[in-house]
């Protein structure tokens, strides 16, 4: 129950004080609003004396919520770089699409849906050109899965950690995705048997392109029009984009206008100048497709304050992987000796966020908070000692090392420990 | 039957159930329609457009197209724009250098690149025959091209770049982390 819904206002008291005989419920307002005045109730909250705003047309978040995505410092190029999804500043599992993470490489076209046409050719039986009203004649499937950048997590792999769960995780987001399977349309165009690959061209003025094996078409790839209930932002790809489930965001296709079925890759810029990862011996991986376990502890974590001190607190955080879902995720406190399980929430998502918590005592002394995610196909999130093994320094992409946050015994929290 | 099985059984049975075999959603596409936006080029060079060029022509294109971002011999600008030019060698160093000379595994994709993808501000607004000239210029910068060697849809596929044997498949899930 709210206190102040007993608490008089100041007018309040004017007015019964102007009264020769105050009535009973009166005396009670002027003795609740009597107690706030002599600080006996700590509540600022007001009783409304003024009418609210009238419905409106298209809503937006209250004045005093201010959550934003982070973009970069001045650019000679600005269309080409990324925003940051404030992950800490989100609850559940679903990014508000206002704030959903965005990478482009050419900036954002403003494509008018009427005009725009997507074309399917290449090795097929009949080559065939979809409107965005065709797509939506197919039966629509919704699907809650997360888009992550591979580049997502790259600062920390090279020791430049990210202060924040935004500057250190924010190339992810998840949404609810609707729109239609990519094999419905392939089998009205008819594969020819020597069809392996499918070159996946974007709208944009760099015209971006990923070349994807077709069976990963055949079996979760949708084209998606719809995102968290409403059309996709121009910044996810208006009127519509290519959704590869668990796959390196960049192979999402946005503002898809092109699929041309074929028999090799392209070998594209973008699958070998960028999102290839040099190991050590100076050859390069490619092909990295799927974004492996991840997580990152969203609260207490980095830029943040223990808003009280020593006591009780909830941690929490997101987990995802894009090999299925999130089977389990474990919680340490104090620098990676000893793990908890956390209580895993909307974990029966395949390749989407799972929100994880754990109630915490924190006895006010200085903590070392980590959380590591395992996935249904049993693979376990690795530390960054174990990536570096694996992989040397010149790795870059696809880093998915435990993040360390780090509380101080004054109750901030850091991205670096104390003295480092 | 799993709800997702349910659902895909659901979608597939559609176009056929609700259709027939004959109907389907999308149009035929002309072989005009086709043309006027395929412009993917593969390693073998199918997709190449008519036209030639060469590093020499490419030059004085590359000063007035190119040069503002990547320099007048394409080593790029300190901090904001990539060389395209040098590092090869340096891959296995702790400092590698990526550029077109020390990493591009295909010539066929720097012609592909920028034809969708420059000049930044102005993206394919290049001829063909531009765009083969500027490839020269970027692979003679490098030393892999002559600087009067005719680069066309014939003889670029078969430019051997530095870095052609450089990439090797995913191989992850390769961390066994310990618990």
């Amino acid at each position: 129950m709210q206190k102040t819904a007993v608490v008089a206002s100041g007018r309040d008291i004017l007015n019964i004080m102007k009264m020769k005989e105050p009535s009973r419920r009166n005396l009670l307002s002027l003795g609740a609003g009597l107690a706030a005045l002599t600080g006996c109730s700590t509540s600022k909250q007001e009783t409304p004396t003024l009418l609210g705003t009238p419905p409106s047309k298209y809503g937006a978040r209250s004045p005093h919520e201010t959550a934003v995505r982070l973009v970069p410092a001045e650019s000679k190029t600005p269309s080409t770089g990324a925003s940051r999804t404030p992950l800490q500043d989100t609850y559940g599992i679903i990014t508000p699409s206002s704030l959903h993470f965005e990478r482009h490489h050419a900036g954002v076209p403003d494509i008018d849906p009427a005009k725009h046409e997507l074309l399917l050719h290449g090795l097929v039986e009949q080559p065939l050109v979809y409107t965005l009203a065709d797509l939506k004649r197919f039966p629509a499937v919704s699907q809650i899965h997360f888009v992550e950048c591979s580049g997502n997590g790259r600062s920390e792999y090279t020791g430049n950690l990210g202060p924040d769960p935004q500057q250190s995780h924010g190339l992810a987001s998840c949404s609810e995705w609707t729109g239609v399977p990519v094999k419905l349309l392939l089998a009205e165009a008819k594969l020819k048997p020597a069809a392996k690959w499918v070159i996946a061209e974007g709208g944009d003025a760099c015209r971006l392109t990923r070349s994807i094996p077709v069976a990963k078409l055949l079996d979760d790839a949708m084209i998606v029009y719809g995102q968290n209930g409403g059309p996709i932002r121009p910044e996810q790809g208006y009127p519509m984009r290519l959704l590869l489930p668990g796959w390196e965001g960049n192979t999402n296709i946005k503002w898809l206008r092109r699929l041309n079925v074929a028999d090799a890759p392209a070998m594209t810029t973008h699958e070998t100048a960028f999102y290839t990862d040099l190991m050590p011996d100076g050859k390069a991986r490619q092909f990295s497709f799927e974004l492996e376990a991840k997580s990152v502890i969203t609260r207490p974590a980095g830029g943040q304050k223990m808003p009280g001190g020593a006591g009780t607190y909830e941690i929490t955080g997101l987990a995802w992987s894009g090999r299925g879902k999130i089977q389990r995720v474990e919680i340490s406190v104090d620098d990676g000796k000893s793990w908890k399980d956390a209580d895993l929430q909307l974990a029966g998502f395949t390749k989407a966020f799972t929100r994880f918590r754990m109630p915490w005592s924190w006895d006010g002394s200085p903590a070392a908070l980590q959380s590591r995610a395992t996935d249904e196909t049993g693979y376990l999130q690795p530390t960054e000692d174990e990536m570096l093994a694996a992989r040397g320094r010149n790795y870059g992409y696809h880093n998915n090392q435990i993040k360390v946050w780090y509380v101080r015994a004054d109750g901030s929290v850091s991205h670096v420990a104390q003295g480092a | 039957m799993s709800r997702r099985a349910l659902s895909i059984f659901i979608a597939a049975g559609f176009s056929v159930a609700v259709f027939g075999q004959q109907a389907r959603v999308g149009r035929p596409a002309t072989e005009d329609q086709i043309k006027a936006l395929d412009i993917t080029v593969f390693p073998d060079g199918r997709g190449l457009p008519a036209g030639s060029g060469t590093a020499a022509k490419g030059k004085d294109i590359f000063k007035s197209k190119c040069a503002v971002c990547h320099n007048d011999h394409a080593e790029g600008r300190t901090g904001q724009y990539p060389a395209l030019v040098g590092g090869i060698g340096t891959l296995n160093t702790p400092k590698p250098v990526k550029t077109v000379g020390s990493y591009w595994p295909y010539a066929t994709t720097v012609f592909d690149y920028v034809r969708r993808a420059m000049p930044y501000d102005q993206p394919g607004t290049l001829q063909p025959d531009e765009i083969y000239s500027v490839v020269g210029f970027i692979l003679n910068a490098n030393g892999i091209v002559g600087e009067n060697d005719e680069i066309n849809a014939t003889t670029l596929p078969k430019v051997k770049m530095p870095n052609r044997d450089g990439f090797v498949p995913d191989a992850r899930p390769d961390i066994k982390a310990k618990r």
